[in-house]
């Protein structure tokens, strides 16, 4: 997908003055976490669990060439062709040619953040096949010519009268109401079964790689990623190696965690494990099966500082819970992932240069490692990527030159407390009046949003304590 | 046996409790400095203000010059080292001091940066769990307050009830509550200046809630916060009276609230 992140400032901009958007982004902000606590509380040791997960995690990281390869021996085993992409386009003509080879026309995918992250869709259309998605969130964008704007519900952005209007123009069934939210999805199941049958090729992602059993795991609520995995003759499992787990049984909390932070459930409708096509006595299932495992960099970030980001079980609760996010909401981001993940990953995934605005949309709340189900430092890695910005200097000049003579400045106390002494009694009594002032010279970053606080009168506090010293009062 | 009550209160030793201002104190609003004094004393500290403090080096961490950082978190160190408490009128830097400090260093530095780790205390939490303030002589605070939670405080240094208990105890007041108070203002340091329109919106979030709990006064333990709300509060011609929560807890605050003039 084209990287539109470093015009981050701008699409924030135009988010927030759609303002029936902001207010139902504000209601999401209060809704999803809600539910997430509500989970997580009744769950009883959801610390417990996380804390379980991320050792998991880095014990398969740290020892990910030997459960790579078990996957890979398992998986073959039972019959699956499994296929390493180095890059986004080495994943695309590797689907594209599969599709080929079996004349695929059509094809039917599920809800997959990867094939997003390499732009699979708009490559198969361009070769001439029907792509369909079969996600109700990725219909609703696709139909509406969207990208996601969220990992987990990817049309969280559009109200039921747009999607009303979207269907009523795109569907050709004539009259009908179209009223309520039940009607709605009572007409996209009824356009999406038509479309699964007729499929030659599914595409599907994973949320987990077993490898003692070399199996993948899939969480959804609609049921759409079993059809499309069990209907056509082809299935075609797009994923990345970091979502690797050793056992079954470390797939099974990583469904417990990822639910629970995701939507609030205990259980999403379905949990299914894929094992590879369909055997002699099976009565259905794919007759042929493609793992692909995508790398795009993420061997880079393994070796990086930033390795903590591959544990990242793509819940989106760091999203919910980011008062910025909830803000400017996902498009303003720019690219596949946005909100506090996002932040730190696009600019690994896609380059610095052109993303380094995201990092810096953090207030360092924390909000988001306090809720993420694998204690990822969030808020430390995306200061880490500001650091990364000034070395490369990427941020604006003034900026870093006004933030290192400040520094500097911080270790002449003499000095500094001389020139904040002048300074603040100048300003303590231009302001008295008013109280603050509607503009201000250097701070208009500032004074854009807001008025800027008059010191109180008097001078500053190291100045008025000095005087008081020196006259022999110690109280304040 | 025991001793009488009040004999034994006398024979406890004075604690000795570097104050460090915060620069926004210093600069922005003295009056929390010396209502900090002025609580500290009230609970039996022998206070001191080192005159070499400036600043933290926040604006220069978050922002990612963490070299020029380092250099003042040197700086604070070897003035703060000498006492047995650091005292910070500021969840957020206290959570500096205590959290990301020795994160930037190694060795020795790293040595001195845990123990002053280990002595460091935001106000509130001091004021609650080491030296206890005696029960007031004055007056309950005749206002309804609300309480704005910075984020540094609240998941760095745990402060959430230590406020609130110390707005019961002191002034009889019950805050009552902002709705999402777990959610950030907006402030975020340099971020309040690099992106502003998103701060702004989150600062009206904030303000709305503050508005529609019926308060008349906004407090909390943060002076980042506090300024960038006061700052949009006044913008927006909003009726709020915003404090530091040690201005409240000192005694009733004759000046005027942050951002207001002396009409």
């Amino acid at each position: 997908m084209k990287v539109a992140s470093q015009d981050f400032l701008q699409q924030a901009h135009e988010a927030l003055r759609a303002k029936d958007k902001v207010e139902r982004r504000d209601l999401l902000g209060q809704f999803m976490p809600a539910a997430r606590d509500a989970a997580a509380n009744a769950y009883g040791d959801f610390d417990g669990l996380r804390a379980h997960m991320k050792r998991v995690r880095g014990h398969t990281t740290e020892h990910l060439a030997h459960y790579l390869q078990q996957f890979e021996e398992a998986a073959v085993a039972h019959g699956n062709q499994v296929h390493f992409a180095a890059t986004a386009e080495q994943l695309n003509s590797t689907v594209l040619s599969i599709c080929q080879t079996h004349n695929a026309r059509r094809v039917a995918k599920g809800k997959s953040m990867v094939t997003e992250e390499t732009g699979l869709n708009e490559l198969l259309l361009k070769a001439g096949l029907e792509v369909l998605e079969t996600d109700l969130g990725e219909y609703i964008i696709q139909q509406a010519g969207e990208a996601p704007s969220h990992i987990v519900g990817p049309a969280f952005h559009k109200s039921l009268a747009e999607v009303r209007e979207l269907f009523l123009a795109k569907h050709k069934l004539g009259e009908r109401a179209l009223e309520s939210v039940s009607d709605i999805v009572e007409e996209a199941r009824g356009v999406l079964r038509e479309r699964f049958l007729a499929a030659d090729v599914g595409i599907i992602g994973a949320n987990a790689l077993i490898a003692e059993h070399g199996t993948t795991m899939l969480v959804t609520n609609e049921g759409n990623g079993d059809l499309c995995a069990n209907l056509p003759p082809v299935l075609i499992i797009c994923t990345t190696f970091e979502r690797l787990l050793p056992r079954a049984e470390d797939a099974m909390a990583l469904q417990r965690l990822l639910v629970r932070s995701a939507t609030g459930q205990s259980h999403t409708c379905y949990t299914s494990f894929y094992s590879g096509p369909r055997r002699e006595d099976d009565v259905d299932g794919p007759l042929e099966t493609h793992i692909i495992l995508l790398d795009n960099k993420r061997s880079d970030i393994l070796a990086s500082d930033y390795h903590e980001i591959l544990d990242c079980i793509r819940c989106g609760a760091c999203l919910n819970h980011c008062p910025i996010y909830i803000g400017v909401g996902g498009h303003a981001y720019g690219w596949v992932y946005p909100g506090p993940m996002g932040s730190v990953l696009t600019p690994l995934l896609t380059s610095l240069e052109q993303s380094h605005d995201l990092p810096n949309a953090c207030t360092s709340c924390g909000r988001c490692a306090e809720v993420c189900p694998v204690n990822i430092p969030l808020p430390d890695l995306l200061r880490d990527l500001r650091q990364e910005e000034s070395a490369q200097q990427l941020k604006p000049a003034r900026w870093r030159r006004g933030l290192r003579l400040h520094a500097w400045l911080l270790r002449q106390p003499v000095l500094y407390q001389r020139l904040t002494g002048w300074s603040m009694s100048a300003l303590g009594l231009l302001g008295k009046r008013r109280g603050a002032f509607r503009r201000m010279p250097f701070a208009s970053g500032w004074t854009s949003q807001r008025d800027f606080p008059a010191p109180e009168a008097g001078g500053t506090f190291m100045r008025q304590y000095a005087a008081r010293k020196r006259r022999g009062g110690r109280r304040g | 046996m025991d001793k009488p009550q009040a004999k034994r209160k006398r024979s406890r030793p004075r604690r000795d409790v570097a104050l460090m201002v915060t620069c926004l104190a210093d600069l922005m609003r003295p009056s929390v400095g010396f209502s900090a004094i002025r609580l500290l004393e009230r609970a039996g500290c022998r206070v001191t203000v080192p005159e070499q403090q400036t600043c933290c080096g926040q604006p220069a961490y978050n922002s990612g010059e963490i070299d020029a950082a380092v250099p003042v978190a040197q700086a604070v160190i070897e003035t703060f080292e000498p006492f047995d408490y650091v005292v910070i009128p500021s969840g957020s830097c206290a959570g500096m001091l205590s959290h990301h400090y020795p994160a930037l260093f190694e060795g020795e530095w790293r040595e001195r940066a845990l123990a002053l780790s280990a002595k460091t205390w935001e106000l509130t939490r001091f004021l609650t769990e080491v030296a206890l303030l005696p029960a007031p002589k004055r007056a309950a605070l005749e206002a309804a307050v609300t309480y704005h939670d910075g984020c540094a405080g609240l998941r760095e240094m745990g402060i959430q009830q230590q406020p609130r208990q110390l707005l019961q105890e002191q002034c009889g007041v019950q805050v009552q509550e902002l709705t999402e108070n777990q959610v950030c203002c907006g402030f975020g340091g340099t971020f309040c200046a690099r992106m502003p329109e998103i701060s702004g919106k989150m600062a009206d979030d904030k303000l709305n809630h503050a508005v529609a709990s019926g308060a008349k006064v906004l407090a909390g333990g943060d002076l980042g916060c506090l300024l960038h709300l006061a700052g949009r509060a006044k913008r927006r011609g909003l009726d709020l009276e915003i404090r530091h929560i040690a201005e409240l807890l000192a005694g009733n605050p004759k000046g005027p609230g942050i951002g207001e003039g002396r009409q």
